[in-house]
């Protein structure tokens, strides 16, 4: 029995059966006892192969692996007892309620008498769903899920605790609370492997293990490898002009191996040996300052991956129609009063805002707050019960082919038709938008040329990787050059590199005068928004610049909040304020 | 818009056709229900056991036994010597059908008295049973008046069966195989691939497009139709040339009847998806439409045995309005005004089930 | 308890939380059975009971009278009159009446002179009814004629009758013997068609991996799909056999014991052919389809329910051998109608057993306990 590491792997490798090259090669793993170990990586990177091999679930084509001194392709019987496994999709039962899903884990766990109800009380309260146990699992919220997923893989105190993506779709309130349960477990010994694609969480671990490609590509504490960025990673401040014009000059730089917006600022992150560069070089006006902040786990990730020198052509190539006459610039998409019931709940409560020409304006709000409910409307995909939604001066309700033809849609999951390859969608969006003949031609070569589609073109949609998903839900959003573009979660799930890229067809877009509505859970993506609306409980709450939220959220001991902590204190605030009354 | 709707068309024949196992769905229950439909599904009777339990011995018991040895009904006779065998003979569904014939019976026979054979039926297999029973009725009855007109009285009659002079049963069950496969087909196509669309979040996609519900539910249709008129075509042609079954009527009124029924069909399907969230239960919906259907069409038992509750039914049932037009054109020499009758039902249910679907689609999606 | 038991109880309690919880296995499992009887049960009328039969009358003689009254007096025969040819047989191109009788102008001295005097036509497009016609009315005439010579004295051809007895169905009601048949095929849609989505709905929901990374067992899991459904088919059955008996009179004669075992028997295959599928396609959409195509339309076409297996090509009835809807169908028969004779349950229930033991001894090689 090891006594210091709880998974050792030795050149372990996973191969499948006619699937070309191995899903995972070459891994050598030590996971310390009592440790949560990040493992991040882009999506196909082996993350869950891993995870799988881990659980037994799957047998080795090579190598060796030792989970608390079991093989798992041999000894999956005795590992079972000891381990605890969140797959993607939490594992419940959606027609049992709370208490049913725990009971039969607990059941299957050999969990019973006072030792039982010990553990239900104490994992209920834990988890904070003791309110909810008679609730089925399907009609419980996309955190509350998350949290029951955690509580039945928890439910025998197992050594090791395997956990797939578990923050996918879930929002910043709920992902805080899973972070502090995980925590606590791992501070009684509990060792914790937790797979991402989102940096920022691996980077809270005690260790990280980076994936790519099938192979590690690093592994250790991020710390260590955040100190290599020490120095490389800036924020200009005080920028005057676009910042999104300068963000595009910056990606063509070669001292500059990355650039995000952040706010009203930009983060910079340079290449090595770089010298600091100078604001009024980088044309980022007089009164830009550039400001070391501390690295983060992303940028010594980029670092690792290499630069994403990414230009959109999208931008230079897409004509952008002038609003149609007597359109007002400051009012292209518009909720008057919008209001949605479903029967006795009020989904959503008089929302008003108003999003310019050129404005990316993002919905942000916990889960089941009515920020979908709101964005349906939006789109025309729900009728409002009282209170209008109109894009372009034209209602949705009212004259509903016109006021669509106006929008391009991307829905949550990239929803394509899967059975259908990259050119077959693409003829059918752009034919179902009305281009035809010539025309449809022209632009569905442009398209494949954009976005560099020449390898996958015959390849269903279905099994495509994730980022070109991605693209191509982009691309077909886009064929009718529509003068709005909702967004819908567009970056669940997907690596930063293809983050990077999307966001800079999005800003080429703006630029041109393309309006975007987005709604997101991930607060790098809500820094890109000119303006947001923070919907909670069918209300907005709060909107304004990410900077004046930002501010809206600052106090005496947290001065200087980020978008995450903002977001968390405006909804605690909303709390509290309603609490006395 | 003509364009958009040939483009939602396109897309869905593609995501039908383009997998392996899409295009094995529509093309392998044709083959395999033309391959086993019109060989079991007969309800003539051939191969079967006779039991004779003959008391009698003489000339006439055994001639009859002989003829009724000679046709296709029976080709196996099982003589039994008592009661006990008789009894086991039938019990044990060694034979369908057992006749007795009593001591005197030759005798009888040649005295010009009246004799009587008992025939005892397996009333577990009563339909089968009773055919038998029927055909050695005729074979008795032929044999009585051969011996009848030895005396010069007797007249006859002389049937004739119009259509299928032989009653071949596959010229039958092969028109009527043209209606049921279409109706899976068609059925399948419209509420699965809605309910798939549902699954996959690409429905959303279609309503935030400027199509409206009509051209939605248009680019649903056609592809039904046209899955439903390539699987006619295919058992049509199989009927002809396989099967030899004679086409009488006009092959443009099989389509004209292949258009309305699938179209009826397809105000079905959308209905049942919308109804349903997901593929598992589109799937059932459909086979909880199609069972009741197909049984209450006339196929398997005529309509006027029916009691008048699902005579009813079965006049709302789009089947069997089809199954008539499928047959008349087939064997009847069907021409527009014979169909017309089962025509205008098939589009009177045709416009019900879709202004019911479009309502419910129009609710769904606003 | 035992680990092992109490984690299959488990198991099973959350399976037949899922069966009552999803309407549509309700659906399945209680509302479409009773449907289908009934419909099976009066919707499928094979015995032709009252055809409706037209009548030419081109003579007016006395005998064509005495003739059509005849007609009128089968009970067999719903008489419709005309005196129009054509009109009559235009009604029969339009399936109104299945058989046209007509009585032609010298009817009485053909009949006299003891030439063919009347002439049927039926409608050869439903070939059973067009047979079950054509014998109803030459029975019509024969009597006819007997009665006839009886009534003038003359000495009547000697007439062979055969008389008809009934074994296990004497008032020779289709239902009685549709019914028993309609029940396996029932069976067959819970026990295969329901399981074919089970296994293949965990998969697809992800609760398989999170299952699989439990202590549970292969046999256990595979139990806990069995036992639920298995439980959920024999209450249909029962629900389906009270209501053949007590609603829709059809008399049982056989061992309530035998049948529960015949029952059990036929769901055990119905269950291991519906988890095999589900656990070797993993996809719900696609087991249902080879559900819908391995055990539906052989338990209708090829289970000798309606149609006689003893008709069909060799090659065709070589496959009826392997359905085990056929020996159900069979069991089921005798035990309903002529009660408990083992010469014929006796190899039924031997070739369930058979086939109970090969689908899920198939099922419990291939259900896997890992993903790949």
């Amino acid at each position: 029995m090891d006594t210091e590491f709880a998974i050792r792997a030795d050149g372990l490798e996973k191969r499948f059966p006619g699937a070309g090259p191995a899903a995972i090669a070459g891994i050598d793993l030590r996971l310390r006892r009592g440790l949560i170990t990040g493992l991040a990586g882009p999506d196909g990177a082996g993350k869950t192969t891993l995870l799988r091999l881990c659980a037994g679930l799957l047998g080795a084509s090579g190598g060796t692996l030792a989970v608390e001194g079991h093989d798992p392709g041999i000894d999956a019987a005795r590992l079972h007892d000891i381990i605890g496994y969140m797959p993607q999709k939490f594992g419940l039962y959606e027609d049992l309620t709370v208490l049913e899903n725990l009971e039969l884990y607990a059941d299957l766990r050999q969990i019973i008498g006072t030792d039982r109800r010990e553990r239900f009380d104490r994992l209920l309260d834990f988890t904070d769903l003791e309110r909810f146990t008679s609730r089925a699992a399907g009609k419980l919220s996309g955190g509350m899920k998350q949290k029951l997923g955690l509580a039945c893989a928890l439910l025998g105190t197992p050594r090791v605790l395997l956990l797939d993506e578990p923050s996918v779709g879930v929002d910043p309130i709920s992902r805080r609370e899973l972070w502090s349960m995980v925590k606590t477990l791992a501070h009684d010994g509990m060792t914790v492997l937790w797979s991402t694609s989102y940096l920022d969480e691996a980077e809270a671990c005690d260790e990280v293990c980076l994936m790519h490609a099938g192979r590690i590509a690093y592994a250790g504490p991020p710390q260590t490898l955040m100190g290599r960025m020490e120095g490389r990673s800036v924020q200009i401040r005080d920028i005057e002009g676009s910042r999104r014009q300068l963000l595009q000059r910056i990606q063509r730089r070669d001292d500059i191996i990355d650039a995000v917006i952040q706010g009203r600022q930009l983060r910079l992150v340079l290449a090595a040996g770089a010298a600091l560069p100078d604001p009024g070089e980088l044309g980022a006006g007089t009164q830009a300052r550039v400001v070391p902040v501390a690295p983060r786990l992303e940028d010594a990730f980029i670092d690792l991956a290499g630069a994403v020198r990414h230009e959109s052509q999208l931008a230079a190539r897409l004509t952008v129609r002038p609003l149609p006459d007597g359109v007002d610039d400051g009012a292209v998409i518009e909720a008057q009063a919008l209001t949605r019931r479903f029967g006795d709940f009020v989904a959503t409560d008089h929302i008003d805002f108003r999003v310019a020409r050129g404005e990316i304006f993002g919905l942000l709000g916990p889960n089941g707050a009515g920020k979908s409910t709101t964005f349906k409307m939006m789109c025309g995909l729900l009728a409002p019960s009282a209170g209008r939604a109109q894009v372009m001066g034209l209602d949705l309700q009212k004259s509903p082919s016109r006021a669509r033809q106006q929008i391009g849609y991307m829905a949550q999951k990239f929803s394509l038709y899967g059975q259908l390859n990259i050119l077959q969608n693409l003829r059918f969006f752009s034919g179902v938008y009305g281009l035809s003949g010539r025309r449809q031609r022209e632009r569905i070569a442009e398209m494949v040329d954009i976005f560099s589609f020449g390898d996958y073109l015959e390849q269903d949609a279905g099994q495509l990787p994730l980022g070109i998903k991605q693209r191509l839900a982009l691309a077909c959003a886009l064929m009718h050059a529509p003068g709005i573009l909702f967004l819908d979660e567009p970056t669940s799930g997907v690596d930063p590199a293809t983050r990077r890229e999307f966001w800079s067809h999005i800003n080429g877009l703006v630029d041109k005068g393309v309006t975007v509505m987005v709604t997101t859970h991930f607060m790098d993506e809500a820094e890109y928004c000119d303006r947001i609306g923070l919907v909670y409980r069918g209300r907005m709450i709060a909107s304004g610049t990410p900077d004046a939220l930002k501010q809206l959220a600052a106090t005496a001991d947290m001065p200087d909040p980020g978008m995450e902590a903002a977001f968390i204190r405006l909804i605690e605030n909303d709390d509290s304020a309603r609490r006395p009354a | 818009m003509w364009h958009r709707l040939l483009t939602l068309i396109v897309k869905e024949l593609q995501a039908l056709l383009r997998t392996t196992q899409g295009r094995r769905m529509l093309i392998m229950p044709v083959v395999i229900q033309l391959a086993v439909f019109p060989f079991a599904a007969t309800l003539e009777v051939k191969n079967a056991t006779l039991a004779i339990y003959d008391q009698d011995q003489g000339a006439a018991s055994i001639e009859l036994t002989q003829r009724l040895g000679a046709g296709s009904a029976f080709t196996r006779l099982l003589v039994v010597h008592d009661e006990a065998g008789l009894k086991r003979a039938i019990d044990e569904k060694r034979a369908l059908l057992a006749l007795r014939f009593a001591p005197d019976f030759s005798r009888r026979v040649e005295s010009g008295q009246p004799a009587d054979i008992q025939a005892i039926i397996d009333g577990r297999r009563s339909n089968s049973a009773q055919i038998a029973f029927s055909y050695v009725g005729h074979v008795v009855d032929d044999y009585a008046l051969e011996r009848g007109n030895g005396n010069g009285s007797a007249s006859q009659i002389a049937v004739r069966n119009l259509y299928n002079p032989d009653l071949e049963y596959r010229w039958f069950v092969l028109p009527c195989l043209i209606a049921i496969i279409t109706t899976v087909g068609c059925l399948i196509v419209t509420a699965l691939s809605l309910a798939r669309e549902r699954e996959e979040g690409t429905f959303e996609q279609l309503l935030v497009s400027p199509l409206t519900p009509a051209y939605i539910m248009a680019g649903k249709a056609a592809p039904a139709i046209l899955v439903a008129m390539v699987q006619a075509t295919l058992i049509a042609a199989a009927a002809v040339w396989i099967f030899h079954v004679p086409m009488r009527g006009p092959i443009w009124l099989l389509y004209l009847g292949m258009l309305c029924y699938s179209v009826s069909l397809i105000g079905f399907g959308l209905f049942i998806s919308a109804l349903c969230s997901t593929q598992q239960q589109a799937f059932l919906g459909v086979f909880c439409f199609m069972a009741p259907a197909v049984i209450l069409s006339g196929y398997m038992a005529p309509v006027e045995n029916m009691p008048p509750v699902l005579q009813w039914v079965s006049a709302a049932d789009p089947l069997t309005h089809f199954i008539i037009i499928v047959k008349g054109v087939f064997l009847k020499n069907y021409d527009f005004a014979l169909a017309w009758p089962e025509l205008w039902p098939l589009l009177l249910i045709a416009a019900i089930t879709l202004a019911l679907a479009y309502g419910m689609f129009r609710r769904h999606s606003a | 308890m035992r680990p092992a038991v109490r984690r299959l109880w488990a198991l099973c309690r959350k399976e037949s939380f899922q069966i009552v919880r999803d309407p549509s296995s309700i659906l399945i499992a209680f509302v479409l059975p009773v449907m289908l009887l009934f419909i099976y049960g009066y919707g499928i009328n094979l015995d032709a009971s009252r055809l409706h039969v037209g009548i030419v009358l081109e003579s007016d003689s006395a005998d064509a009278q005495s003739f059509t009254q005849a007609l009128y007096g089968s009970p067999y025969i719903d008489p419709v009159r005309s005196h129009d040819r054509r009109v009559m047989l235009r009604r029969l191109d339009q399936g109104e009446v299945r058989a046209v009788v007509i009585v032609p102008p010298d009817f009485s001295r053909r009949l006299a002179q003891g030439q063919t005097a009347l002439e049927v036509l039926t409608d050869g497009a439903e070939p059973n009814t067009a047979n079950f016609a054509a014998s109803y009315l030459q029975n019509v005439w024969l009597t006819w004629q007997q009665q006839r010579a009886r009534d003038s004295g003359r000495p009547a051809t000697a007439p062979i009758t055969l008389t008809p007895r009934y074994w296990f169905n004497p008032s020779t009601v289709s239902r009685n013997y549709l019914v028993p048949g309609s029940i396996a095929v029932i069976m067959t849609i819970i026990g295969a068609l329901l399981t074919s989505l089970v296994i293949a709905r965990e998969w697809e929901h992800g609760t398989m991996e999170a299952l699989l990374s439990t202590p549970v067992t292969r046999f256990e899991l595979l139990l806990s799909k069995i036992l639920p459904y298995y439980l959920l088919g024999i209450c249909a059955m029962l629900l389906c056999v009270l209501v053949a008996r007590f609603l829709m009179q059809v008399p049982f004669h056989g061992s309530i014991v035998v049948l529960f075992a015949v029952s059990s028997l036929f769901l055990g295959s119905a269950l291991g052919l519906g988890l095999l599928l589900s656990s070797a396609t993993r996809n719900q959409f696609l087991a249902a389809q080879a559900a819908l195509t391995a055990a539906f339309l052989p338990a209708i076409m090829l289970s000798g329910f309606v149609f006689e297996i003893a008709s069909m090509p060799a090659p065709v009835r070589a496959v009826t051998y392997l359905i085990p809807a056929r020996y159900f169908v069979s069991a089921l028969q005798t035990l309903f109608q002529a009660g408990t004779l083992w010469p014929v349950l006796l190899p039924d229930l031997l070739f369930l057993l058979l086939s109970a033991v090969f689908w899920l001894g198939l099922t419990a090689r291939q259900s896997a306990r890992r993903l790949d």
